[in-house]
Parts: structure tokens; sequence; C-alpha cells
């Protein structure tokens, strides 16, 4: 049976794979996002705190996923849940380092104006800060994506679904069909969501910004 | 209208603004003036209570800044800062109205404060309310900073060097326009340069200011006539002589450099010193250091005794001036009289300099024709 007619067979399973795993990305991407976005504006404002707090997130990171895994199948059981937990968690760091960065490297002069004509720092952080982050958040987020995209393989090893079944399943048979069929879609899956969020990125540049810095 | 009382300020052990007390008066352009780092910027910066105070009082009409809301303090006083500060996320017509907008100006009337003052710099509302600040030259950039400041009507205006990165040409026709508009708008201007030439074209008052302290507050005439001290000096360099002659004085035309030996001193030791000098004539002083006469060559040759003080030749025919003697005045003086020099002496009879014809004919020349440098 040559692969052609493998997918055509499967194809059920395949797309319920890769929908089940475009939804553990977007779950744990979308919660990494919400965690990580207030959290790079809080560190913005504790630069001392920051560099320390980044330092840990990025131990927790090395953590190698399987024990990641364990872990959370112990606290969370089979499933969805322990799946989602683990990703969002490996999600955070891209974003959260890029949100820092884009709030840090923010002109003081820039921040100064805006204090000095009267802005709150609220207005401020909208009006200005977080504008002027923004390319350099989407592109955490496009970092945390491509990421998730192939841990969410493993994730397949706690009962969560997603293209690792057919990965795990044809390694586990000896089935290269098996490992093609989840293995391609999701390399596919990663260069698509890359390509989009670029394309989101170049978009939420402002303007003005778009001039100076890529003169493409 | 803004009051600095005994305000002081350290970084960690530096102390930057030593005790300061000035005194702003409504609608005047002030400049604050200095060499780098002598705290102009923090000064600046603390009337809208960007930098705080570790002592002393800052008042603005009367009222303790200290006990206002900061940002409602902040949006009663334009700012631009040091380096322009643009919001780049935002068009020209964006960065205008960011003022009105958080007082809630409607938007009619943002609108209409945009074309006005767009108008008033003649950068034509179509052409520039939609591009970016990376879209304009750095002459336009600056000129949107100042229209940002200015877009609320507020009656104070705190400028930090708005004009320091720009070619000289569009310097010129920038500080025109803020002459003109500081006019039109009497606003009360508090504008930070290094430059001194910008602050004598702009400025009713020149603060000049030296490691936190301020040497001198008057007016860029009275400054020009009497710098306070020689760092002052210095700055204005070129300046101090660029009046005409009539407004010269014998200060500005003096030899500060001279030969002054006290009346004890030896004729031998004396000779020595002028031979090293290469002068043929002397100013000898009293004890207090104060004017006893002259001494020339001739009447050492003639009358000098070896080990004898120089004090029992001195003259005192050489006629003296005050350094505050307008320049023209000592010119027929200097040419009438068979000497080659006059005296300046300060108002306690000790000496400032003096005046050769030398001295007189090059002052008069830079006057008349510029500085040659
Ligand atoms: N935030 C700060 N922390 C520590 N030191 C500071 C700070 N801001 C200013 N200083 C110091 O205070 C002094 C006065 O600074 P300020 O910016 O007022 O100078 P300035 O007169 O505006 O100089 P320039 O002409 O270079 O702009 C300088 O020695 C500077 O190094
Ligand atoms: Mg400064």
């Amino acid at each position: 049976m040559n692969f052609i007619e493998f997918v055509g067979r499967n194809r059920a399973v395949i797309l319920s794979s890769l929908a089940q795993h475009i939804y553990l990305v977007c779950i744990s991407v979308f919660a990494g996002i919400l965690v990580s976005i207030p959290a790079g504006i809080l560190l913005s404002r504790h630069k001392k705190a920051a560099e320390k707090i980044l330092a840990v997130v990025g131990i927790v990171q090395t953590i190698p996923g399987l024990v990641m895994l364990g872990i959370a199948l112990l606290l969370f059981g089979v499933g969805n849940t322990p799946a989602l937990v683990v990703l969002s968690v490996y999600s955070i760091l891209p974003i959260l380092r890029n949100t820092y960065t884009g709030l840090t490297e923010v002109q003081l002069g820039l921040i100064e104006a805006g204090y000095g004509i009267g802005m709150t720092s609220s207005q401020l952080l909208f009006k200005v800060q977080l504008p002027l982050a923004l390319p350099s958040i989407i592109s955490g987020i496009r970092i945390s994506t491509v990421y998730i995209v192939s841990w969410a393989a493993l994730a397949a090893l706690i009962g969560a679904g997603g293209l690792g079944d057919l990965i795990w399943t044809g390694l586990s048979t000896y089935n290269t069909n098996f490992i093609l069929a989840g293995a391609i879609p999701s390399a596919i899956l990663a260069f698509l969501f890359s390509g989009l969020i670029g394309a989101v990125q170049r978009l939420a540049t402002p303007r003005g910004l778009r001039e100076v810095k890529h003169d493409e | 209208m803004i009051t600095f009382q005994n305000v002081s300020k350290s970084y960690g052990r530096k102390l930057v603004l030593d005790n300061l007390s000035f005194e702003i008066k409504e609608g005047q352009f002030v400049i604050l003036i200095g060499p780098s780092g002598c705290g102009k910027t923090t000064t600046l910066k603390m009337i809208n209570r960007l930098v705080k105070p570790d002592s002393g009082e800052i008042y603005i009409n009367g009222i303790n800044i200290m006990e206002q809301n900061p940002v409602e303090l902040r949006r009663g006083i334009g700012y631009v800062i040091q380096q322009i500060g643009l919001f780049p996320n935002m068009t020209v017509e964006q960065n205008i109205s960011v003022v009105p907008k958080l007082l809630k100006y409607p938007k009619e009337r943002w609108q209409s404060i945009v074309r006005e003052l767009l108008e008033m710099v003649n950068m034509p509302y179509e052409e520039y309310a939609h591009k970016y600040p990376s879209e304009l030259s750095g002459g336009q950039q600056q000129r949107i900073g100042v229209l940002r400041a200015l877009a609320a009507s507020p009656p104070i205006v705190l400028m930090d060097e708005p004009f320091g990165a720009l070619d000289p040409i569009t310097r010129d026709a920038l500080q025109e326009e803020v002459k003109k508009l500081q006019k039109k708008l009497k606003k009360t201007i508090v504008f930070v340069t290094h430059d001194m030439e910008e602050a004598l074209r702009l400025a009713d008052t020149i603060v000049f200011m030296d490691n936190g302290r301020i040497l001198q507050m008057a007016s860029p005439e009275e400054m020009l006539r009497n710098p306070a001290s020689d760092i002052i000096k210095e700055f204005m360099g070129r300046h101090i002589n660029s009046r005409g002659p009539a407004e010269l004085y014998v200060e500005d035309v003096m030899r500060t450099r001279v030969l002054k030996v006290p009346k004890t001193l030896k004729v031998l030791e004396c000779l020595d010193r002028m031979d090293r000098w290469e002068v043929n004539s002397v100013i000898v002083l009293n004890e207090d250091d104060t004017y006893a006469g002259t001494v020339q060559l001739e009447a050492i040759q003639e009358h000098g005794k070896v080990g004898h003080e120089i004090g029992e030749l001195v003259s005192q025919d050489t006629p003296t001036v005050s350094r505050q003697c307008k320049a023209q005045e000592v010119l027929d003086q200097l040419l009438d009289s068979p000497y080659k020099y006059l005296v300046v002496l300060n108002d306690d009879r000790t000496v400032a300099g003096l005046i050769t014809r030398t001295s007189l004919t090059k002052a008069i020349g830079e006057a008349l024709w510029g500085a040659k440098s």
C-alpha cells in the first residue's frame, strides 16, 4: 500500500487527528498569550525582578517534555487537560520574553514624552508602549506556535490525541505511512501558522514603524 | 509665575542642583544655558514633576506643584523633550492631538486645532496630517514636536534643546517661528540650550547655570555687557565683541594679561621680569593690590639703583580709566596722550588691565568687521 492510498483510506482519522492537533495548539497558545502578555507588562515595570523571573521561566522551559507530561499526568490524569496545561506552560516563555523586550525597548524618550505631556501610565501603555511592542509580541507568538505544533505531538502519549497519535502508532508498529501521515501535516501546519502569523505581524506593525525598520 | 525656592537635587552622591532659587515671570521667554551636565534638563523636568526635588519648593501661580495632581499639572504645561519624542506609531495629526484628546476635546475642536497649528508652521494639513514622523525631515519633526506642546494652549511651555540636532538654516527658521509663536500666543517659555547664539536671539531672560547653580540671571544685553564670570564670557565668545563699536566698553577691549609688580620689588628683579615679558613698562601695586602707578624702562635706566625698591620710581602720569567707560571716549584720550596705553581700574582701584592702541584698534576692527575666527 503506498502512501497516497493510505491517506485515502485513513482520511477520516488523519483529519480528526489534525483537527485535534490544531485544537491543542490554538488553546494552549491562546492560554499562553493570556498569561504572558499581562505578565510581560508587569515584568517591564519591575525590571530588577524581571531578569530573575525570566531566568526561572527559562529553566522550567528546559525540563524535558516527557517529564512535564509525566507530572501533568499525575496531577490531572489522562486526556486533554494535562496536555493543554503542559503545552500552555511551554508556550509562555517566548511570548513573555518578547513582550518584555518589546516593551522595554520602547525608547526612554518616548516614555518621558508621554508622561511629560500628561499621559497616565495606562494611557501610555495602550497608546504608545503596546502598539510599539506589538510586532515583537506577535513574533513571540509566532515562535511559540511553531514550537507548540511540534510539542503537541508528544501529547498523544497521555491520551490527548492529535497528529502525535499517528506518529507514535507508526513508530511502535514500524509503519512508515503512519509516521508520514502524522509528520507531514504537522510540518505543513507549522509552516502555515508561521506564515499566517507573519502576515498578521506585518499588518499590526504601525505604519510609522514599517518604513524605518523593514525597508523591504 | 514659576518660582523655585531653595531647590536641591542629588543623584547618588552627586549634587546636581544646589539650592536653586529663581523666579520666572508670566509671558517671559527664559533660557537655561550652561555647560553639559550643569543641571538644565533636571531643572526643567522639575517644573512638570518628571523629577522630584530632594528639598525645596516649586510654585506655579502660587500653588506648590507637589500638591497638584501630576497628570493634570502636566496637561497644563507643554513639553518638548531633548530628542523630539514624537510617537512613531502615530500620524502627525494624532501626535499633535494627543493632549487635546486626553483632555477630552470634541473631535471638531482638536481637528481644527491641528489644522491651525500646521498652517502656522507652513505645513499644509492635507499634505502632512496623515504622515508618520518617520516620513518627515528632522526640521519638520521638530516643528511637530513644538506643535504637540502647544496644542492644548498651555500657558507654560518647556523646551529642552528642541533644535539641537538641526542644521543652522533650519534652526534659524525654527527659532524665528518659535519666537513669533511665543509673542503671538503670549506663552511663558522655559527653553534649554547650550548655544549662546540661540539664547541671545530668543531670550528675554537668560539663566546661566554651572554645576547646579545659577551663575547669572539677566537679560541678554546685560549678560553681554556684564558677564558675571569667566565661564559665561567664554560661552559668549565672539558675541561679546560682535556689537557695534559704539557699544563697546573699556572692559571689552582691554588686555587683561599684563605685568604687575609689588612696590617692594627690587629694581633688578623688576628689570628681569620686564625682560621676560618683553615689555618696557610695568604696573606697580600697593600692598593692598590697589594701583600705585607705572614705571617706564627709561626711568629705571636713568634713576634705578641696584638694591632699591621699584616703588621709588613710580610715576602717576599714565592716565587711568574705569572699566565701565565707553571705548569711544577713551579712544581720543589714547590718541592724544603721549602714553602708549591707559590703565584700566576696577571700582576698588585694583588693576583690571590696560588698553593699548593695538588692543583698541583690534577690538574696533572686530566690532566693525566681525571676529577673525
Ligand atoms: N537619572 C539620573 N541618574 C543619575 N544621574 C543623573 C540622572 N539624570 C541626570 N543625572 C546627572 O545629573 C547631572 C545634570 O544632568 P542634566 O541632564 O540636568 O544636565 P544638562 O544640563 O541638561 O546637560 P546637557 O546639556 O548635556 O543636556 C549630570 O551630571 C547627569 O549625569
Ligand atoms: Mg539636558
